[in-house]
């Protein structure tokens, strides 16, 4: 008999770190040959067309980084929580509250300058991200309620809300389809690329992430929240106040996940509309995985996965293989990071034959 | 009834070493037919490894083992429970959510095509039950029912699949008085039947009332083997404690201060809502080692967590330096300016995955010593950590390393520094050396004692009694949640302290 054991292995030096995403990526793509060879692609003209598809023209290029910003946005909320330990499933939901937040306040909010009414729909949508994350949060630390649960289900309560308003106080008056009215114009993002739909949304993201750097690296908040990530039994311990932390970092976690929803409605759709994400808050958790939980790398990932996302459609026109190969690699992409992660703790020993005397201990 | 002249078990010359470090040394043990035989020693007298030898938890590195005559080679619990040996742990193995019915009968061999024939596990779970006078309900939930009820379910598990040695690993630690009584009165009858029972405890009354023979452990070895009606709890105290006296670390001597830290009428329950510090009184001066000793799971760990600020009493006070701290807030102790070294350095000291350096600012992380304009200044940080790492010797690349990269003796260095560089008036240190090298041990308990000669008071809470007596001025006992016994270390004796750690208070 063979046996896998899986043993600690003593801690990998800083290149190693940095190199194992890199190597993930490449193990990633090496893996995707054989669906891509399955549906009858040229390899090497399909993987061509993809990176050409994502990154070799200024549209495709810019339509990538469009592509990019939701999801470095919830990318970014759910490491923020995942850090911190709190599992936050539901960067989707908190997306939706800060699109219907978006959406109201954009149709709604009669505010003649663009720069007032933006900061107040970013902050209010902000704010209904948080809160919806919230209450997971705090049904966890007051009534010890499963996270993962409670932050998944609260996805679908979201969608339904959102369906109820959308077939309900904001359809478009003339119109049987679950979708708003336009927001006013002074809600919606500038384009910074002229001819392009590259928006404010994109730096926005950056920003995102590095304030997230700073928050965790340089305040007490951001330490507080990593220590009761590393170990709340110690943090409570040492006096940091594990509840109200988890309380913050949700909010935190929730606001970015919203700002995702934010930048569909006011840049990319400029209504509200059932179908405004393709599961961005789910593909944010995938992207904060790839990312290692780091902003820097949040935003790598969210940029490969958008890149792949865009440049399949390419490779598709061009070779006939479908574009859920794109879906393919994201899942792969997760499935890879996780043992690469997993190989940086452990090694994997091969032993052979039944262990002798008492085997378990 | 002893009609079976072969005994049930023989041991011979069992040696088993953990990393080296042995547990048991050649130990010799037999159980005959009809007998209670109480195992007695203190934590890491390598009494629960013998056992576990013998349930075939682990594998002996040499000796030999014979079940009723025939030398068997164990190699999993289940070929142990084949042979008729069944061991019952503190913590019970038993599904909450089946039935009593269910936790006895199922993982027998005796169904047929992979279906239990029910009626016939139930008559004679209840045949089994008539005869041991128990009154369970078959169809009870496991969950539903008390400590002491669950643990008549392990035992019946044991009768169901005809054990003939039944191993109790501190049976009476959870049960009330009359739980007691009921267990034992079951014992009894299972021996006469022509069984044995191996009985471990600390408690010398109850092994003095339910044993007919005693072998003592110390260190790994049996240092003594008595029948129970030869010899009395104060010779058993002294076989089990030794009377060598550890050197004493040499400090100069100080007249004690002010108390430091004044406990009164303490009170706190356990993790299961159980009593485990009952109307405790105990008080610490300045400038003085007050050594807590005691058998584990007589309270001192959910005293220590009361005194840490992690754990609310359920009644009682408790001062530092004279002042009244907030219950249930580690923020007030340690601005009390007491240290606090927890008794697990990995699940309650430390964040394995950051740094030395973040890890040392965990109590200060809030100090203007450590911000510029408001922000974390990680120099600054990095500079106070090397320091420390310097002053402690922790053996580390740097203030960068993630902790989990240090050994334990330098975790327990990266805790000590992070408590005391604060200048603390009072330490409370649980297990402050457990599973350390002589080297680190060492060093641990001199840093501390200069705190102590700076006129720091120390709270020692410790099962090593060598350790406890190398650094006390006072030594207290703690047994079921209260201090029974407490005198200056050069007015005691190691047989007085063995008999107050037994329970005998005289």
């Amino acid at each position: 008999m063979i046996r896998l054991r899986l043993e600690k292995r003593p801690p990998l030096p800083d290149w190693a770190k940095a190199a194992i995403p890199l190597a993930a990526v490449a193990a990633t793509l090496l893996l995707a040959a054989a669906p891509i060879l399955a549906a009858g692609g040229n390899l090497w003209r399909s993987y061509y067309y993809l990176f050409y598809g994502a990154l070799g023209s200024r549209v495709n290029l810019l339509e990538s980084c469009v592509k990019a910003s939701p999801l470095i946005f919830t990318g970014l909320g759910v490491a923020f929580a995942f850090r911190a330990r709190f599992w936050n499933i539901g960067a989707e939901g908190q997306l939706m509250a800060g699109a219907i937040v978006a959406g109201w306040l954009g149709i709604a909010l009669p505010i003649p300058s663009r720069l007032l009414h933006l900061a107040v729909i970013i902050g209010a949508a902000f704010l209904a991200g948080g809160l919806w994350a919230a209450i997971p949060a705090w049904l966890k630390f007051r009534l010890r309620v499963d996270d993962v649960v409670t932050t998944l289900l609260f996805n679908y309560i979201m969608m339904h809300v959102m369906g109820a308003l959308l077939f309900g106080p904001l359809q478009q008056p003339d119109s049987s389809w679950p979708q708003s009215p336009e927001i006013r114009a002074t809600a919606q993002y500038p384009v910074l690329v002229a001819r392009s739909r590259f928006h404010l949304g994109i730096p926005l993201a950056l920003v995102a992430a590095g304030l997230v750097w700073l928050i965790h690296r340089k305040t007490v908040l951001g330490y507080e929240s990593r220590a009761v990530g590393a170990n709340p039994v110690a943090a409570h311990f040492g006096g940091v106040p594990t509840s109200s932390v988890l309380l913050k970092t949700a909010v935190l976690s929730g606001g970015l996940a919203a700002m995702a929803g934010v930048g569909e409605v006011c840049a990319v759709q400029h209504h509200l509309l059932m179908d405004l994400s393709p599961g961005y808050g789910y593909s944010g958790i995938v992207v904060a995985m790839l990312g290692n939980l780091h902003p820097a790398g949040v935003v790598l990932a969210a940029l490969f996965f958008s890149a792949v996302s865009v440049g399949s459609q390419t490779m598709s026109r061009m070779t006939g293989v479908p574009s859920y190969i794109s879906e393919v690699i994201q899942g792969l992409a997760l499935v890879v990071m996780l043992v690469a992660l997993l190989l940086t703790e452990y090694r994997v020993r091969v032993r052979r034959g039944a262990g002798t005397g008492g085997g378990h201990g | 009834m002893n009609t079976d002249p072969t005994p049930l078990i023989e041991m011979r010359g069992i040696t088993k070493r953990f990393l080296g470090v042995p547990a048991n040394r050649g130990v010799d043990f037999r159980l005959e037919p009809g007998e209670i035989c109480a195992l007695l020693g203190e934590n890491g007298a390598g009494k629960t490894t013998l056992m576990n030898i013998l349930f075939g938890y682990y594998a002996c590195d040499e000796g030999e083992i014979r079940i009723g005559g025939e030398r068997v080679n164990l190699s999993s619990p289940r070929a142990a429970v084949r042979r008729g040996v069944r061991m019952i742990h503190q913590h019970f193995a038993l599904v909450p959510s089946l039935s009593v019915l269910e936790n006895v009968a199922v993982g027998q061999e005796d169904h047929r095509l992979g279906f239990l024939d029910w009626k016939a596990a139930r008559k004679r779970l209840l045949e089994l039950e008539r005869r041991f006078g128990m009154t369970l309900d078959p169809d009870a939930k496991v969950w539903t029912l008390s400590v002491g009820e669950q643990q008549k379910v392990e035992i019946l598990k044991a009768l169901y699949r005809e054990c003939r040695v039944l191993i109790m690993d501190e049976p009476t630690a959870v049960l009330v008085p009359s739980e007691v009584r009921e267990l034992f009165a079951m014992l009894r009858t299972f021996a006469a039947q022509g069984n044995g029972v191996v009985f471990i405890s600390h408690k010398l009354h109850e092994v003095m009332d339910i044993s007919d023979r005693i072998v003592v452990l110390r260190n790994g070895e049996v240092t003594a083997e008595k029948q129970t009606r030869d010899t009395n709890a104060r010779e058993l105290a002294g076989l089990m404690v030794g009377r060598d006296w550890p050197a004493r670390k040499e400090r100069s001597p100080r007249a004690p201060g002010r108390p430091a830290l004044e406990i009164v009428g303490l009170s706190a329950t356990n993790d299961k809502g159980l009593p485990a510090v009952r109307n405790l009184d105990l008080a610490v001066r300045e400038g003085e080692v007050l050594g807590l000793a005691g058998v584990s799971g007589n309270g001192q760990r959910e005293l220590a967590e009361v005194l840490f600020g992690v754990r609310k009493p359920t009644a009682g006070s408790v001062r530092i330096g004279g002042a009244p701290t907030r219950p249930g807030s580690p923020t007030a102790v340690i601005a009390a300016g007491a240290a606090r070294i927890p008794e697990d350095r990995i699940a309650t000291g430390l964040m394995m995955d950051l740094s030395i350096a973040e890890n040392l600012i965990l109590e200060n992380r809030r100090s203007a010593e450590f911000r510029r304009r408001g922000l974390l200044d990680h120099g600054r940080i990095r500079e106070h950590a090397g320091r420390l790492i310097g002053q402690f010797g922790i053996k580390a690349a740097g203030p960068s390393t993630a902790a989990k990269s240090l050994s334990g003796g330098n975790l327990q260095k990266v805790i000590l520094a992070r408590e005391l560089s604060a200048g603390p008036r009072l330490i409370v240190a649980a297990q402050p050396t457990r599973g350390l090298d002589v080297g680190a041990a060492e060093f641990i308990r001199g840093r501390m004692l200069e705190e102590c000669g700076r006129g720091a008071a120390i709270l020692l809470i410790s099962e090593d009694l060598d350790e406890i007596l190398s650094v006390s001025d006072r030594v207290a006992v703690m047994y079921e949640g209260r201090v029974v016994g407490i005198r200056a270390v050069n007015e005691i004796t190691r047989e007085q302290i063995g008999l107050w750690m037994s329970g005998v208070v005289p």
